[in-house]
Formats: C-alpha cells, structure tokens, sequence
C-alpha cells in the first residue's frame, strides 16, 4: 500500500512539474499580454499587480514556512512534540496576538494608498496628455464591434485602428446587451451598455496588433467578437482613413441592417455619412419602450410609444 | 387565450431537447432517478425512508438529507465542468469543439447557478444541521419543522433546476443573469425563468434557515454555555446565518423585480422605457458578495475544529477569532462594488471599495495565523481533515493574494472578467469552501454513523483534489494573462491558448478521479462499517458532540449538559472528572410531519406554472400551499413525551 501509493504521488508530482514547464514556457515565449504593455495605461496597470504580489510576499512567504515548519517540528509522530507539547499554551503575551492584527494591517494600509492613488492615476475617465486626442465612438452590436470615427468621418466593423503614440479617447454605448471592450495589451476594460455610455483613456506606444475582446457574455455568438487593434504610423493611420472614405456609407438604413445579430464577422471598413449617429444609438434606448418581440411560441406586441418626457436625454 | 394555450401554456413538443448531449443528459439523468426509485421499490425502503428520512425532523436526518442532494448536484454540476473544460480544450481555429454555443452557454450558466446555490449551500446547511445542536448541548434547533420545510424548499428547487435538462432549456446568462441579456428582448425562452423560480424557491429556504439557526444558537445553548464559550463553528455559523437573514431577503426582491419584468412586461431592469441594469448589477452583487462570505465562514469554523483537536491543543487566540468573524460580516456588507469596478462608478467610489475589500484581508490573515499557532508546541497527527487543512492554507492563501490584486481597481480593471478571475474565485471556494467542508464530513462522519471513513482513500482523494486543482486552475490563471476572458466557447488557434486549456482539462479529469474516489470511499466504508466501527470519541475531540454515543440518539443528550469553560468535554478528560448534567426529566421531541414535503411541494408547483405559464397551475400551487399551511397551524398534536423513567 505504502509503495504503491507514493508510485501514485511520484506520477502526480510529475504531471505537475510537466504543467508547471508548459505554464513556464508560455511566460517566456509565448504571446502573454498583460506581462508584455504596449502603452502607458496596460503598464502602469501592470506595476500595481507586481506591487500587490511584492507586498503580499511580506505575510504569504512566512505563513508558508512556518505552515510547513510547525507541521514538520510538531508531527505526532516526531521526536520533538512529545517533549514540547503544550496542549494549553494559546499565546505567551497579548503582543503576540495584537502582531497578527499590526502585520496585515500595515501591509493592507499600504496597498491602500496604492489603491486610492492609482485608481486616479489609471481612472479610465482621466484624459492622457498629448497633443491631440483621436475620439473613437464604440458601438457594441449583436455579436460585433462598431467603431466610429466622427471627426475623420469613417467607421468599421471589427477593425480598430490608431495611430502610435496619439491618446485615444473611446465614448462607448451598446445596441445590444451588456459587453465590455477589452484589449489587454493597451490596458483595462471598461464596461458597454445599452442606453449608457461610458468613456475610456488608452494609448499605443509603440505600433503592432493587439487582440481586443468582449469580456462580458452577451450572447449566442460572444465569443465571436474578439478584434484586431491596429497601432500604426500617423502616415499609414491617414492612408486607412482616406481608403475609409471612399468605403461604402453607414446611415442610417444600412446602420439598422448592419445591427441585426450576426456571429464571426470579418472586418469592415464604412464611410460615415450621418455623423449623429453615436447619439443616435445611444439615445434610442433611453427614452422608448423597445419593442419585444420573442422568438417563442407566445407572441407579444409591438408597439412603441414614448414613456419619457422629451426633456430626459443623455 | 386559446384553450390549449390555458392548459399547456408555454409547452410544447418542441420543448424536448434535440442536441445528443443534451438529449444524453437528460435520458441518463431519468434513467438513474428511474433505477434509485425502482431500487428502493424493489428493497421495500419507501416506508422506512419515509419515516425515517423524508418526513423526519430530525436535523441530523435532514442534515444528511441536505449533503445527498447537494453531492448529487455535485455530480451535475462537475459533469458541466467537465464538459466546458472538454469544449475549451477542443473548440480552437476550424473546430467547433463538442458543444453549440447556446449549449456552452446553459451549461455554464447551470455550473455556476449549481455550484453556489445547490452544492455549496447544501453541504453547508447539512453539516450546520448535524453539528450545531449537538455542538452546544441541545436536543434539537428552535423550530424543527421549519428547518424541515427549509430542506424541502432547496430540495424541490434543486429538482426545477433539474428539470431544464428534459424540458425547455437552461439560462444562457450566465450565474447571475445580468439583465439585459436575461430580459425576454435577449432571452425569451424558459431558460432564465428556470433559473429564477429555483433560486427563488431554494433562496427561500436558506432565509428560513438563517432564521432558525440564529433562534438555536441564541436560545437553545446549553446551560454555563455563555458566547465566549460556544465552539468556534457555532460561532461562524452565527455570523453566517445573520448574513444570510441580512442578504437573501435582497436576493429574494431581485429575483422578484426580475421575474415581473419577465412575466408581466415591466421595466426594472430592461434596456428601454427608463429600465436601469446597472440597479439589477448592483442588487444582485448585494446579495452576492455576503453569498460568498456565507459559504466560507463555516468552512473556517470546521478548520477551527479540527486544527485544535488533531494538534492536541486549544485554540490559539479565541477572542481574535471571534472578532475576526464579525469583522468579516460587517466588512462583507460594504464591498459588493468591487465586482463592477469597470463599469464606470469613478475614482473615488471604486478606490474606497476596493479599501474596504482589502481591509477583509486582515481579520482574514488573523485566522490563518491563529491556526498556524494552534500548531506550534502541539502534536499534530496527519489524518486526512489535516490534509484538506494544509491543502487549504497553502491554496486560500495564494487565493488571497490574488483577491488582493483584483480589489484593486486599477488592477482590477485589466483582471475583470478575465479567467485570472475564473481562477481566482475557484481557488477562494474550492480550496476555502469545499476543502474545509470535506474536512469537515470526514470529521463528523464517525459522530453521525458510528464507524470511520476509510483513511486511505481519504487521502488519495486528498491528493487528486489538490493537484488536479493546480493542473485545472493554475493555466487558468496564465490564460487570464494572456487576455482570455471567461465563457468563451471557442476561441483563434493563432492566441496559443489551447495547450494551457488542455491542461486545464487534464486537471479536472483528475479533480473527477478525485471525487469518484470520496464515493468509494463512502460506499467501501459502508461495507466495512464493522470493521471501521468507532466509539463516541474517535479523534480525542473537544467539544460535547464527542461525549454522547456514535451515531446519538434522536434527541441527543439524555441529560443536558451545564459547562462553566470552553471545551468543557476536553476539560473534564484532561482532570478525568465526568462532565455536569441537569437532572434526568421528561424529554419533548417533535413527531414526523409530511407537511414540509406538502408546501413546498406546493411552491415547486407555483414555480413550475411560473416557468411555462400554466396559470392554473399557479393558483393550484398556491392554494395548496395555503391549505397545508393552515392545515399544519392547526395541527395541535406535533410533539410527544418521552417518559424520563424509560429512557
């Protein structure tokens, strides 16, 4: 019994060290955004987690050795616990005790100006200094990314491009269910909402393509609205603008098309016709009652009618 | 309304499920319901099961009751975990894995929905049942019916969630639903409404119970038992069961508001006409941040059982101890925002949040410290509730660090959503909840039934667990580096992520492996229950469970105890003096009742109706509720004597 079950640790001691070295291998070579930033935000974001893992460090690594001293020094079936054993000691001072309350305390008071310092610093909100800030309004649809780019007068479907090194402001809404735009590499997510919006901060310093995702379940086809972010010269962010232009136009009508649910789509690229349309979209949850029109077998109305004053808008 | 559509509402043939797994699922789940039933027909069980178990209000019965069900969902839900873990390791470039998108979806949603509410709560209330009235020298918990009508509410709850499997289809948004993807606009199947009436239901039956322990532990203490005497488990169940009374009513509402916008077309939580999600987002997280604290608090009072007893020593630092629970409910009420970092609440809201989570982290580490020093100077002996200890300390800790860095929010805005979180959430109630809850019925097992659980397997279970725990979630946390979110059913080959998620995959086989044996380990020791036969106090314990016989008698404590110190049983040993009793009286237990089985039964069929819209079916179920509640307030012959001269 006593050899067969430590053949069975030995196998799942090596099965973890074999996971361990594929994880390790990853790390190094392979592609793991958040260890590798290519802006200020996904940096900075990154220094609190190491800052976090250093601190923690201070309480873990003690409580890991004395964990395994205490069960080493103190087994049954030892040579010391017969003499030390003490089944009554419960703690020699009242420092002793207050210490377990001073250690983590000290530790947590620290991470909480981390906290309260960074969450300004790296508030998504928070505009980042620069010359010129390029505004992308973000549109998550059924299951896609639409973005727009008001002032350049061009949109696209799952294609994000910007230029290096120029802050970006991205203005957010959803005509679909609850998502969130993520693109790890450039920095945090903020969360897309229908009848909402939000506003996020991020920037590319240095040019290359970096994934971008929903990170919130929105649907049957969610997991289709994974995007490429293309961070590029100012030159090559001109030639797409002006190939963008001359693209198809997005109005109104094929807007409506381009909204019904569709899963994998490839990417797109629009000439902006109607400049309003952001706020149009975000509007058109606001203030009407949607129709709701069930796919099951119990039909439902649909009606629309206005339920709020005109004067409540965004 | 048509006719047909009065009687049958919202079913129809074409609620049988069509995809084979589905279909599989559900034909091998009523296959085994078929064969336990036609087994316990064939045995002529059924009156002994029903007087001895289903209409029993015996606590230790519905605590056994309560760990069946729940390890029996644990096979449903870990068979979803098996299969997302399958589809992930498979759906990569052109393969579209096992599982359809929408099937994905329901099955993740149900692991989550199960796990939490149906396998986590149950082995908790079970094992709250079985020890609190014996821990502090009672006969029974304050209101034994109600706590049976508890179990039959989870019970019945836990066989709506079931249903879906057979007919219509599951949630597909996830665990908690946010709303608007849960709205009928997003989701106008039965799915999210069977989710909604089985929390409902079962939710009910938590806040009951959360009443009844809370009126047991105040009230129904033996006598010298003052608070900073009871057992440390008796102490986290009470700061349990007060977050459960504060919390489930929240739950309750949610899940009302919900359900009206579903049902009647109204507009909390909606995408138009003034409906506001971020409410729902916020409610729901109300509820749910105290959820998880409910679950873990009790899991530290089993370790702070066992790590005294099998080191030979007292527990180290009592009164921190007992701050540390409170400390934890409060600051469990004032961090639900963490969850929603990202959506958008601000610099100053998201940074005073992300303090307040932090600040769980002390009274969280007190309590490891508190154990680690219950080691020092004892003599530990490694059985197998010190290894579920040590796997947790080891686990829970880095678990925490992780938690950590996800309070905050500037971290956290990068981690939301992503399988890091998935990692981090799994490390913090696999290794935290579930690992003390196995200590913990491996512990007590012997009290209930009179023999030992096999060492042995105990041990190799143990092992799988743990290191199957590593391989499932440690790539998981890698994989949230490398920006793959959570509920994904098929993902680019060109991201690299597929090796790590078949590791993942391997790792959970072994969790499998590690779970079949606790099976075994239940049914072999069954079978040499002779052989593992156990006297009332197996594990040189502390507390007054250990000094009556094993498995009790019905009522516990022929004479009720008085302790003047803690650990009174443990005292009384160390200077060999019998503990103090009262003198020997007449003993007033509660007679069966079937009335617990009736109403919720009742509300099984109000859900039910709910679901499909069979409008009758809800006036039905809600009339009989309503008779058998009057039947049984009116039932004047619910307790009998047992004469003190016969026992």
């Amino acid at each position: 019994m006593k050899r067969q079950l430590s053949f069975v640790m030995f196998v799942l001691g090596g099965a973890i060290l074999a996971a361990m070295y594929i994880c390790f291998e990853y790390v190094r070579h392979g592609p793991v955004a958040m260890l590798d930033p290519a802006g200020p935000i996904a940096e900075g974001e990154l220094q609190v987690m190491l800052l976090v893992a250093a601190f923690s460090s201070i309480v873990i690594v003690p409580v890991f050795v004395l964990l395994f001293y205490f069960a080493w020094k103190y087994r049954a079936t030892g040579p010391y616990a017969h003499i030390t054993h003490e089944p009554n000691w419960d703690h020699d001072s009242p420092m002793v005790e207050f210490s377990w309350w001073l250690v983590p305390s000290i530790i947590i008071v620290i991470l909480a100006a981390v906290a309260w310092r960074t969450s300004h610093t790296l508030d998504p909100y928070a505009p980042l200094p620069g010359e010129r800030t390029l505004t992308v309004q973000v549109v998550a649809l059924d299951w896609k990314w639409l973005f727009i780019y008001p002032e350049e007068g061009v949109a696209s479907i799952n294609d994000l491009e910007i230029p290096i090194g120029v802050p970006v402001h991205f203005v957010l809404t959803a005509d679909a269910p609850m998502n969130s735009f993520w693109i790890p590499q450039l920095g945090g997510q903020i969360m897309v909402m229908p009848g909402m919006t939000t506003q996020l901060y991020l920037e590319a310093d240095r040019g290359g393509i970096y994934k971008g995702y929903s990170a919130n379940i929105s649907g049957k086809g969610f997991a289709g609205m994974a995007f490429d972010t293309r961070a590029v010269s100012e030159a090559d962010f001109d030639a797409w603008i002006a190939a963008g232009r001359s693209a198809v136009p997005l109005d109104a009508i094929s807007y409506a098309a381009l909204a019904k649910p569709s899963e994998y789509n490839v990417p797109m690229q629009y000439s902006l016709s109607d400049s309003s349309l952001y706020n149009a979209v975000a509007n058109s949850h606001m203030g009407t009652m949607q129709p709701v029109v069930p796919i099951g077998p119990n039909q439902a109305s649909t009606t629309t009618y206005d339920m709020m004053p005109d004067g409540i808008k965004m | 309304m048509s006719l047909s559509s009065f009687i049958f509402g919202k079913l129809a043939l074409s609620v049988f499920p069509d995809s084979p797994i589905a279909l599989g699922g559900g034909i091998f789940m009523v296959a085994m319901v078929l064969f336990v039933l036609g087994l316990i027909t064939y045995k002529g069980a059924w009156p002994w099961l029903w007087k001895e178990y289903l209409t029993s209000l015996d606590p230790k019965k519905i605590g056994v009751m309560y760990i069946a069900v729940a390890l029996i969902m644990l096979i449903r839900g870990g068979s979803d975990a098996l299969l997302m873990r399958v589809q992930q390791a498979t759906s990569v470039g052109n393969s579209q894995g096992i599982l359809s998108s929408e099937h994905f979806q329901q099955i993740f949603s149900a692991h989550g929905s199960i796990m939490i509410f149906f396998v986590a709560m149950g082995v908790m209330f079970g094992l709250i049942n079985l020890v609190v009235p014996l821990q502090i020298g009672a006969r029974d918990v304050a209101f034994p019916f109600l706590n049976s009508f508890s179990f039959w509410l989870f019970a019945f709850g836990a066989v709506l969630v079931n249903l879906s499997l057979i007919l219509g289809d599951f949630s597909t948004a996830g665990w908690l639903s946010y709303p608007p993807l849960s709205e009928l606009q997003y989701s106008p199947t039965v799915g999210v409404d069977y989710w909604l009436w089985s929390l409902q239901i079962s939710g009910l039956g938590s806040l009951l119970s959360g009443v009844n322990f809370i009126a047991t532990i105040l009230m129904k203490r033996c006598k010298g038992m003052t608070p900073m005497k009871m057992p440390m488990f008796t102490w986290t169940v009470l700061g349990a069961m007060s977050l459960v009374v504060a919390a489930f009513p929240i739950l309750t509402v949610t899940l009302a508001l919900l359900a009206l916008d579903r049902t009647v077309g109204m507009h909390f939580f909606t995408a138009g006409a003034g409906g506001n999600m971020m409410m729902y987002v916020n409610l729901i997280w109300a509820w749910g941040h105290p959820e998880v604290y409910i679950l873990v608090l009790p899991a530290f009072g089993v370790f702070s059982e066992i790590v005294p007893v099998l080191s030979g020593k007292k527990l180290a630092g009592y009164t921190s101890m007992v701050f540390s629970i409170w400390a934890i409910v409060f600051f469990s009420f004032v961090v639900w925002l963490h969850h929603f970092f990202t959506m958008g609440a601000g610099a100053d809201v998201n940074a005073a949040f992300g303090i307040a989570t932090m600040v769980i982290a002390i009274p969280t580490g007190v309590k490891i410290f508190n154990w680690l020093f219950t080691m020092y100077k004892g003599r530990i002996r490694f059985l197998s509730p010190m290894l579920w200890f040590m796997g947790f300390v080891v686990l829970f800790t880095l678990g925490g660090m992780t938690g950590v860095m996800l309070a905050e929010p500037a971290a956290d805005f990068q981690l939301h959503n992503s399988l890091f979180l998935v990692a981090h959430f799994h490390t913090m109630i696999v290794s935290g909840v579930l690992f003390g809850y196995f200590a913990g019925i491996v512990y007590w097992f012997p009290k209930l039934f009179g023999f030992s659980l096999s060492e042995g397997l105990g041990k190799a279970a143990f092992w799988f667990w743990t290191i199957g725990f590593i391989l499932a979630f440690g790539p998981l946390y890698f994989l949230g580096f490398m920006g793959a979110t959570r509920r994904l059913d098929h993902y680019d080959a060109s991201l690299g992520w597929q090796p790590l998620f078949e590791v993942a995959a391997i790792g959970a086989v072994l969790i499998a492996i590690g779970f079949v044996i606790q099976v075994v380990q239940i049914l072999l020791s069954f079978r040499n229950r002779e052989k593992l036969a156990v006297g009332s106090d197996p594990w040189n314990a502390r507390t007054l469970e250990w000094s009556i016989s094993s498995p009790p008698p019905a009522y516990n404590f022929k004479q009720l105890p008085v302790v003047a110190e803690r650990d009174a049983f443990w005292t009384h040993k160390q200077i060999s003096a019998a503990l103090q009793y009262e003198p020997l009286a007449n003993i007033v237990m509660p007679k069966n009742s079937a009335s617990g089985i009736l109403i919720a039964g009742c509300a099984f069929l109000f859900a039910f109706g709910f679901v499909w819209h069979l409008w009758w079916l809800v006036a039905l179920g809600l009339l009989g509720g309503v008779v058998f509640v009057l039947k049984r307030t009116f039932d004047t012959d619910t307790e009998e004597t047992l004469l003190a001269s016969t026992l």
